[in-house]
């Protein structure tokens, strides 16, 4: 190995080491026992875990937050999947167009989405209820669903779904049987990827939750934004665990079906 | 019309209508009232362009947006090479690249807010090692959004661009060492050239990506570091909606206008796809 080799490797190694350590920071500082923010914490304990479980603000919004999320999924999920269907056969022109709008939130500023439904949902009394906030997820989320049923189909091999439908099967038995096994891995990777985008949102929480709708994310901006309270290093290592344990999880699915 | 072009339409119309309602008339009747207050009008416009708190938001928001990428071009580009070389290095820097990646952006600010507070371990550990004797103010200052920003874009820089070298032919870069070539050479003149579609769609995505940026910068930045969409939010909470509907058109307007850049530049699509985690 030559020296400039050597050093480009100690240099990503040091990159490496920049982008995991917050993470690290944070679950460590979770299990301190000091009542203040300290590093390394003098002793460990669950004090803080303790705290939030004990805290019906902590937990309504907790609760909160997974009854969206889990509404945003089978909205987006439905919805989403149907649609990717649709769009593989639609002519070309009407396909750009259809596929712009719905993948349109990846990159458009979330506040322009966030003040925009704020404004119209005010009208229809929408905001600081949960319903509101699982209509506007639920556009922020598709995208998602979309781009993975779309790329599950892309290798997807039409001739199968001809073949059962000339051996006599029903379109919706075509579909039951041989279309949906074969997409459902990207099915199941896009409502993985809707939960988190919901769970994990704040920005539009900020406008849509009110008094009466406080997510989780909410609640932790408010916390933050008097205190460096250790609680909440505690819940943001309960939201890691949460998101990116069903990730490892699909991660190594993807990989596994190449 | 035939079965054969009916059933798409029936499939797709369901999310076509639910976003029409629910995300894109919200967002159209959101703007227009930046030209339809008090009457039809282009004077909120007019009065935008004179406005010195948005001239400076706006160009802190574009610096901000410029240093992040190329911090984002510096730190990623090293570590999409260590991702696409055999061998169990690219798996352990792979989850260390993604790990971040799903952890939500509010976590990683607060993350940032405990690292570099007055009293935070950055300050702790060189107070400790001597290095200082008074802590450094990092918090609340740009310094902090662009470490902060940079760390939470990183993936969308790194993953493209090991996209884009994964695809490079390997017997390409051993042609050119067979022929006499040095390692540095060969990056340079095979692999670099090769690897630009990657750059220009990391490039693109954590540009477009920093100028919307609201939390980040909100929590660790301070009063000079407003953002356009801090400003945004600022105006809605003070029932200013004509001004925020201006300065909303104005970073829509923005953002679709590098992305137009950059598909002549790279090529169309690429940016949709890759913007899917």
């Amino acid at each position: 190995m030559t020296g400039g080799q050597r050093l480009m490797r100690v240099v990503v190694a040091l990159i490496l080491l920049v982008m995991i350590a917050p993470i690290v920071v944070v679950v460590v500082l979770s299990f301190s026992s000091a009542s203040y923010l300290t590093f390394p914490p003098p002793t460990f304990g669950v004090r803080w875990y303790r705290e939030y479980l004990g805290s019906r603000d902590w937990l309504a919004a907790t609760a909160l937050s997974l009854e969206v999320a889990v509404s945003v999924v089978v909205l987006s999920t439905f919805l989403g999947t149907l649609a990717t269907l649709g769009l593989a056969r639609l002519p070309r022109m009407a396909r750009m167009l259809a596929t712009g709008l719905i993948l349109s939130p990846l990159i458009m500023p979330v506040i322009i989405v966030a003040i925009g439904v704020y404004y119209a949902f005010a009208r229809y009394g929408l905001v600081g209820t949960p319903v509101g906030l699982v209509l506007a997820h639920t556009c922020l989320a598709v995208p998602f669903v979309v781009t993975s049923v779309g790329a599950s189909l892309a290798g997807f091999d039409r001739r199968l779904e001809m073949a059962a439908l000339s051996l006599g099967a029903t379109p919706f038995g075509t579909f039951r049987q041989v279309t949906l096994p074969l997409i459902l891995p990207g099915v199941l990777v896009g409502a993985l990827f809707a939960f988190i985008t919901s769970f994990d949102e704040l920005v539009v929480a900020l406008f849509l939750s009110g008094a009466n709708a406080v997510t989780l994310p909410r609640r932790m901006w408010e916390d933050l934004r008097y205190a460096l309270d250790p609680t909440i290093a505690a819940v943001s290592t309960l939201t890691i665990v949460v998101t990116v344990l069903p990730l490892l999880w699909a991660h190594w699915v993807r990989r596994r079906a190449g | 019309m035939s079965e054969r072009r009916l059933v798409p339409l029936l499939l797709v119309a369901p999310l076509l209508v639910f976003m029409l309602v629910f995300y894109l008339l919200p967002v159209l009747a959101m703007l227009m009232r930046s030209v339809a207050e008090p009457s039809w009008t282009l004077e909120n416009y007019q009065a935008l362009a004179g406005d010195s708190v948005f001239r400076n938001v706006f160009w802190t928001t574009l610096r901000t947006a410029i240093a992040v990428t190329f911090g984002c071009l510096l730190f990623g580009y090293p570590v999409a090479l260590t991702l696409v070389r055999p061998g169990r290095a690219a798996g352990v820097a792979l989850i260390i690249v993604l790990l971040p990646f799903w952890t939500s952006i509010l976590v990683r600010s607060y993350a940032w807010m405990v690292l570099l507070g007055r009293r935070g371990l950055l300050n702790e550990a060189l107070l400790a090692s001597g290095v200082i004797d008074h802590p450094l103010r990092i918090l609340n200052t740009s310094i902090a959004v662009h470490i902060a920003m940079i760390h939470i874009l990183l993936p969308y820089m790194i993953l493209p661009i090991a996209n884009a070298l994964r695809q490079i032919d390997p017997s390409l870069g051993r042609a050119a060492l067979g022929l006499g070539a040095t390692p540095f050479r060969v990056f340079r003149e095979v692999i670099l050239p090769l690897s630009m579609p990657g750059v220009g769609a990391g490039v693109l995505l954590v540009f477009v990506l920093s100028l919307g940026f609201y939390i980040t910068p909100a929590l660790v930045g301070g009063p000079r570091d407003m953002t356009v969409s801090m400003l945004i939010a600022q105006q809605v909470d003070q029932l200013n909606w004509p001004y925020a509907a201006c300065l909303s058109a104005t970073l829509l307007a923005a953002t679709l206008a590098i992305m137009a850049v950059f598909q002549r530049l790279f090529g169309v699509g690429s940016a949709f796809r890759l913007a899917g985690r």
